[in-house]
């Protein structure tokens, strides 16, 4: 079945329907992963987004259950060249395009996603509309502005979890502090989670909207800010509950949405990315010691630095390529926050040290 | 930041081409030196390989075109007093000779620092012992192994790592004894046997992984600890195949992010621990039913992998480890395919990489295919689609084995079970083979059961198989032409499968407007703007925006495609110098190349580069996107003569000499009508079709004649036949590919081989020298031993080669270079062969005449004149250096393939001896192909009648050096008879001990075995020469090699003198 992919500013892409049949309008961006596809269709941070891979052949080992980084799949769309029908792999169980059609997601392949990629890259990450539909003259002209007003709103509150629940340490990991971490869940990744746990640590996971003073009362021993998708500043409630959390002296870890979300509560002011960074091979580099990380990245919006008040925090990280801020350290605070993710899944692990450094973050304040 | 300290480095090549050891380490050398003198550094080069674009003054300050060995070196250092050496450019025989500089305490002594990795380095990832330590450390898994002397030992270590067990003894011929035991009983069997059969009673038992997937990571650190990963590759043929014989894909295909990452990691955590400065490969082998893994391999340095890692990717590893080496981290590298990003960063592609061997089997139809772990390819093709089947198409097709698809070869006399057999056992046409189980109906299922193949590569295949099927049943509309062209199906296999023409099948696309497009090859997956062009096509896409009006003059040099016997590095050579010589004359310069080891498909060689296998269709598309105003074929080989005429037909002028007369060259009739009009004599012949017209032909020239199929290179198929039966056998091997062109019989002249490169501009020539082969006609040139200046043959002689020169050029309305090969009979001069177009010989010449002989061909054909460039016409002086081109042999990784010289080229590279003296100019030049002697001081030689006298002299001043020679029965007669001391031994066929134990037995130095011509007789003495060359004694099966040999020998310990031929210009 022929499906179109519409762009706000006219271009469009035709190619094969895969997955569910539905029309959706989302905002279009791309992903330079050549692996880790299952990871980045089940990241909750894509909630309003369509992703569109840029490597060409999707889907070649499968669907692996293990690697889900959700219960679910968030994207509204997936845009690929080349979709596998011949996965292979020994973990793999399912097929994306049945995974698309249980979520009742659709997607299309077979549009040459390079031209897309750059035209976004040219052009900035706009919306788009993903349908079966031939849309023709004056249909065409009311679907472009419907298009044209499509915007992500309320993406934290669809993407966290709504319950408080309690993920024990690995049971093969002694806990002999006996340390827990308060997550703040905006929409986190399984693997922030495990990578806490694997390393001994109970973690209690919050629903967005849970008030600081209700995690406080629990007394962790750190408290860790997740990833999450939209735009930053909407969360102003949560934002404000964040500050309540700063004027603590709990250690507190914060990745991507959580890193934007603390420095919104410190006065500084955050902005949308020509086209974002979504891949897996981000050279960032530590302000302090010169080491380049290669990292894990999926955001549309950055923290400006101009807007830092350096009496509050200093820059940790910054993007080698772009000089884009890449995290923050923040003054007289146990408080670390990185744009990028140091639990990877998908992309490279060598960040993963940033979660060493958390519980050294809460054994000083031990100490 | 840049070590300011550094100011003068020793960059060590790798030495001759051979199996194992090609082209990429003169890309990875040329690149590197670019970085380093870049920064101002000053570079002194030594490589033994005169055909290698590292080794020209352009590229380095001083070049030592040397034999490799430790007294070179250490003469080299004493004389240009670098104070660092990069050891990781020149392959594993640059960095085994800087690390044993290092060990001897000469480095520290003089002052020169190993830049780069370090030798402690060095030393963890090559050793063994010190690397499975290192990998304990870290908690790196590799194979489980352990040496044992006896059988119970074996048991006992068996069962403790688990069967499956790879058995391996020590010290057997080709690894005889060895194999894969599957239980306690087979162990048994296999350790007695081996231990028996190990000359030191040792058998290493190790953990069996055959059949995991064979990954690999080309990985980087700087000084600072940044690591990055470049590239990864899956080997489609699994662990058990070299991998320089396997078909690989770039990125891995079939590992998820879990099993990506989970290798990543472990790579990053081995150069880590290792200390790696500059580039790494890391190679592993993971079980394809769970997370585990062992690390096979790490290579410490620059390697096949990385070109093709670099070639994949767009990322200039050399490049970087040069600077890497100089101090500065990555994050201080710009990349300078992006412009705007720094090198610290991984490559993500938006494409799919296929890299094919090209095995050398059509040069050795009677060797053994089968693929081990020991490498047989001499070269490689890499192709990029953007999709598996599409990437797999092109570089079957890139191959130029007439093949273009998956269809290639005829399996009707195999049955079924015939087809199971070749299946399990890997040889080249593995993938044929696949497909034709596939046509009759083997599940993937079945054909992954038998090969361990994964399959997901072999369900591509059967994609192609559908689109075969569909192309022969369905009508050809604008939905079954796209995905034939998605999956790079070519017009010529479609026209096939339709039963119409190629041209109809390209007109039809043309007017549906199915054309390929090109993308950029840009690092980064379009995720920024790119400023290097380099392309590859793909259907069903847009064009990629790029600048194909620069106001400039456009000029499209063809390259050489694949490294193989016959055309080699040289070609290469001579594209990249013709496209700077363009580049100066102001010409935009567009090269088509599909070679990933060489310097012309680099980044910055040309201002373009389309990465596209040199067929007429694929030439097409990028001349229908270009139209550039020429092409140039003359310096690519024959791959680029062949399209000359294609090129022409499409309305692209051939620059340089009219492919009208390249045609005459080769066409018999017009050719000999040029020699009646110029009075030039050539040995008898005739041109045939058949067996029976090769018959009569022969015997009215009565034997031995040369029989050879025309339009080829490199002697291919070229035999001396003494026989009716002879001359049938060779036909028949001829007309197994079907010939366009008639069969040539000539008669066979003894003499002394001269050969002769001249530029022509049309008017003048210029000859920058002649040069004399050792071994008289009957050996191809490329395998003969090339001496420059001739010192053998008389002026008249001279004068005569220089008129037939002139007249030859000026019949053939040469503009540029021709090569010209001469039989001299005393003073007779007969011509044997001519090539309008630049030869093997040339970056030699070039080299030690100082005569840029490519650049000044090149401007020739741009319109100068030899005269307005500066130049004297005719003859050059002598430049007063006697400069030997010896040839090298791979023989040795070819198991069964007959090593006797004769007319077809065998030889896989070159290397050089120069010297103002002749005799020390032939020692460097055994030398340099390794022949280091003498060692045990026995020597075996037996030779065919007609040697008999000549070898007397020869022997008795190898007597004189003290060799104990041994002789079987003639040749012991003959010689005892003329007073040289000699013992006799048995021939092979008759009882032990016999000549073969002798051989067998270790402590020989030479054999001399010169067979008899004729097909029958090359197969005596066979054994004798396979397994000499296999215990890695020294074969020469040509008299005259023997002689030059003993001399060399005679003068062995005078060598002395080094010569920089960088300056050597004039």
């Amino acid at each position: 079945m022929n499906s179109y992919l519409i762009l706000e500013d006219g271009t469009v892409y035709q190619g094969t329907s895969i997955g569910a049949v539905k029309e959706v309008i989302s905002e279009i961006v791309f992903n330079t992963s050549m692996t880790g596809y299952l990871e980045v269709m089940t990241d909750p941070s894509y909630v309003g987004q369509a992703v569109v891979m840029t490597y060409p052949l999707i889907g070649n080992y499968g669907i692996c259950f293990d690697d889900m980084e959700s219960r679910g799949l968030w994207l509204d769309a997936f845009i690929v060249r080349e979709l596998s029908e011949i996965p292979s792999n020994w973990r793999s169980e399912n097929t994306i395009q049945n995974l698309l059609k249980q979520y009742a997601i659709p997607g299309i392949c077979g549009i040459d996603t390079r031209a897309l990629t750059k035209h976004l890259r040219d052009a900035g990450t706009m919306n788009g509309m993903l349908t079966n539909k031939l849309y023709e003259g004056a249909e065409f002209k009311k679907a472009l502005d419907r298009i044209k007003e499509y915007k992500v709103t309320n993406a934290v509150n669809i993407a966290t979890e709504k319950n408080v629940e309690l993920f024990p340490a690995s049971d093969e990991i002694e806990n002999a502090n006996k340390r827990k971490v308060a997550l703040l869940d905006l929409g986190a990744k399984r693997n922030i989670i495990r990578s806490l746990q694997n390393r001994g640590l109970d973690v209690i996971v919050y629903p967005a909207d849970a008030k600081a003073e209700d995690i406080i009362k629990e007394n962790p021993d750190g408290i860790m800010l997740s990833n999450g998708p939209g735009d930053p500043k909407e969360n102003v409630e949560i934002i404000k509950e964040i500050k309540k959390l700063y004027d603590t002296d709990i250690p507190i870890f914060a990745i991507c949405l959580g890193h934007q979300l603390m420095a919104l509560a410190t006065g500084a002011d955050t902005y949308k990315l020509k086209f974002g960074h979504r891949g897996g091979n981000h050279p960032v580099k530590d302000v302090e010691t010169g080491r380049v990380y290669i990292t894990s990245q999926n955001h549309g919006y950055a923290v400006d630095m101009n807007t830092v008040d350096p009496s509050i925090a200093v820059e940790a990280y910054k993007n080698v390529n772009d000089n884009t801020n890449e995290g923050l350290r923040y003054l007289n605070k146990n408080i670390v926050t990185v744009q990028f993710h140091p639990e990877a899944s998908p992309g490279p692990k060598d960040s993963e040290y940033l979660f060493d450094k958390f519980i050294e973050m809460m054994e000083v304040k031990h100490a | 930041m840049l070590n300011k300290d550094i100011k003068k480095v020793l960059v060590i090549g790798s030495g001759p081409i051979v199996i194992g050891q090609a082209a990429e380490f003169d890309y990875a050398g040329t690149q590197a030196c670019k970085a380093l003198r870049e920064e101002g550094v000053e570079v002194v080069l030594l490589n033994s390989n005169p055909a290698t674009i590292m080794t020209d003054k352009d590229i380095a300050d001083h070049v030592y075109i040397e034999p490799l060995t430790i007294e070179v070196a250490e003469n080299i250092i004493k004389k240009e007093k670098p104070d660092s050496i990069l050891p990781t450019l020149g392959g594993q025989a640059g960095l085994n000779m800087a690390m044993a500089l290092e060990e001897s305490g000469f480095l520290t002594e003089h002052n020169v620092k190993l830049i780069g990795t370090t030798a402690e380095t060095i030393k963890r990832a090559e050793d063994r012992l010190l690397f499975k330590e290192t990998m304990d450390k870290i908690n790196e898994p590799v194979a489980a192994s352990k040496v044992v002397h006896n059988v119970e030992d074996g048991l006992k270590v068996a069962n403790e790592i688990g069967y499956p067990i790879v058995l391996r003894p020590a010290y057997t011929l080709g690894g005889a004894g060895g194999g894969i035991a599957e239980n306690e009983d087979d162990c048994k069997t296999i350790l007695e046997n081996g231990l028996r059969l190990s000359r030191v009673h040792e058998v290493l038992v190790e953990r069996c992984i055959a059949g995991w997937k064979e990954i690999e990571y080309e990985v980087m650190r700087d000084g600072a600890g940044n690591v990055i990963t470049v590239c990864s590759m899956e080997n489609m043929d699994p662990v058990g195949v070299h991998t320089g014989d396997s078909v690989v894909v770039a990125p891995t295909q079939t590992l998820s992010d879990k099993e990506y990452q989970m290798l990543r990691t472990s790579a990053l955590n081995i150069i880590d621990e290792l200390g790696i400065m500059g580039g790494c490969n890391v190679q592993y082998a993971l079980d394809p039913e769970s997370f585990e893994y062992c690390v096979i391999e790490v290579n410490p340095r620059v390697s096949r992998s990385s070109a093709l890692a670099s070639k994949a990717t767009g990322y200039p590893i050399a490049r970087v480890a040069a600077k890497i080496a100089l101090g500065y981290n990555l994050d201080e590298i710009k990349n300078e395919i992006t412009g705007k990003t720094y090198a610290c960063f991984e490559p993500m592609l938006d494409y799919c990489v296929v890299k094919m061997p090209r095995l050398p089997f059509d040069k050795f139809v009677t060797a053994d295919h089968h693929l081990s772990t020991q490498m047989k390819a001499t070269g490689e093709v890499m192709a990029i689609s953007n999709c598996f089947e599409g990437a797999l198409m092109k570089a079957i097709r890139s191959l130029e084995q007439h093949v273009n698809g998956l269809m290639s070869y005829d399996y009707s006399a195999v049955d079924d079970k015939g087809l199971r057999e070749l299946i399990s056992d890997t040889d080249d046409r593995r993938i044929w083979t696949i497909a034709e189980a596939m046509r009759r109906g083997m599940s993937a299922y079945e054909i992954h059961q038998l090969t361990k193949i994964d399959e997901w590569f072999i369900k591509k295949i059967s994609n192609l198989l559908e689109m075969e099927k569909r192309l022969g049943n369905e009508r050809l509309d604008e939905n079954l032409i796209k995905e034939a062209k998605h999956m790079e199906f070519p017009d010529r296999v479609i026209a096939t499968l339709q039963g119409i023409t190629e041209e109809e099948v390209y007109n039809l696309r043309k007017r549906l407007n199915i054309v390929a497009h090109f993308r950029m090859v840009d690092t980064c997956a379009a995720e920024f703007e790119a400023e290097t062009p380099y392309f590859y096509s793909d259907y069903g896409v847009e064009n990629e925006e790029f600048d194909l009006n620069t106001g400039k003059k456009k000029v499209l040099i063809l390259g050489s495609g694949p490294i193989r016997i016959g055309q080699g590095i040289e070609f290469d050579f001579c594209s990249v110098h013709s496209t700077w010589a363009f580049k100066k004359e102001g010409y935009e310069t567009i090269i088509i190349n599909n070679n990933p080891e060489t310097v012309s498909t680099d980044f910055d060689t040309a201002d373009k580069l389309y990465f596209e296998p040199l067929t007429t269709e694929d030439v097409r598309n990028i001349v229908d996107i270009e139209k550039p105003d020429g092409a140039v074929v003359q310096f690519g080989g024959q791959t680029a003569i062949k399209l000359s005429q294609f090129l022409t037909g499409m309305g692209v002028k051939i620059l340089g000499t009219n492919p009208e007369d390249v045609d005459a060259a080769e066409d018999r009739e017009r050719f000999d009508e040029i020699l009646n009009e110029t009075g030039i004599e050539r040995p008898k012949g005739e041109t045939v079709f058949t067996a029976e017209e090769a018959i009569k032909a022969a015997n009215e020239l009565g034997y031995p004649v040369l029989v050879r199929p025309s339009y080829v290179l490199g002697g291919q198929g070229m035999q001396i036949a003494i026989s009716d039966s002879d001359v049938v056998e060779y036909i028949n091997q001829i007309n197994q590919i079907e010939q366009k062109h008639p069969i040539l019989v000539d008669k066979y002249i003894k003499g002394t081989e001269l050969e002769i490169d001249a530029i022509c501009d049309g008017k003048d020539i210029l000859i920058p020298g002649i040069m004399e082969h050792i071994e008289r006609t009957g050996i191809h040139s490329g395998d003969s031993i090339s001496v420059y200046p001739a010192k053998s043959i008389s002026e008249n002689a001279k004068k005569t080669l220089l008129d037939y020169t002139a007249k030859l050029a000026k019949a053939l309305h040469v503009i540029g270079m021709i090569n010209i090969q001469f039989i001299a009979d005393n003073d007779d001069i007969y011509i044997i062969e001519v090539n309008p177009r630049s030869s093997r010989t040339v970056p030699y010449i070039s080299k030690v005449t100082g005569i840029p002989i490519v650049e000044l061909a090149t401007r020739v054909i741009c319109g100068h004149t030899i005269r307005e460039l500066g130049y004297e016409v005719g003859l050059q002086k002598d430049s007063g250096y006697y400069a030997i081109k010896m040839p090298v042999f791979s023989f040795e990784k070819i198991r069964g393939a007959d090593i006797s010289l004769g007319p077809e080229m065998k030889s896989t590279g070159e290397c050089l001896g120069i010297s103002t003296d002749f005799n020390e100019a032939l020692h460097k030049a055994f030398l340099g192909a390794g022949v280091k002697l003498p060692k045990y001081y026995n020597m075996v030689i037996t030779v065919k009648d007609e040697d008999k006298e000549d070898i007397i002299p020869i022997a008795r001043r190898f007597e004189a050096l003290g060799y104990n020679i041994f002789s079987t029965r003639g040749t012991y007669n003959v010689l005892k008879e003329a007073g040289v001391s000699c013992t006799r031994t048995r021939k092979v066929e008759q009882e032990s001990p016999n000549i073969l134990d002798l051989v067998l037995g270790h402590e020989l130095d030479i054999v001399i075995d010169t067979p008899r011509d004729g097909a029958e007789n090359s197969r005596d003495g066979f054994i004798i020469r396979r397994n000499a060359v296999e215990t890695g004694v020294n074969v020469i099966t040509a008299i005259d090699t023997a002689e030059a040999l003993v001399t060399s020998l005679e003068n062995r310990k005078k060598i002395a003198s080094l010569v920089d031929i960088a300056a050597l210009s004039r």
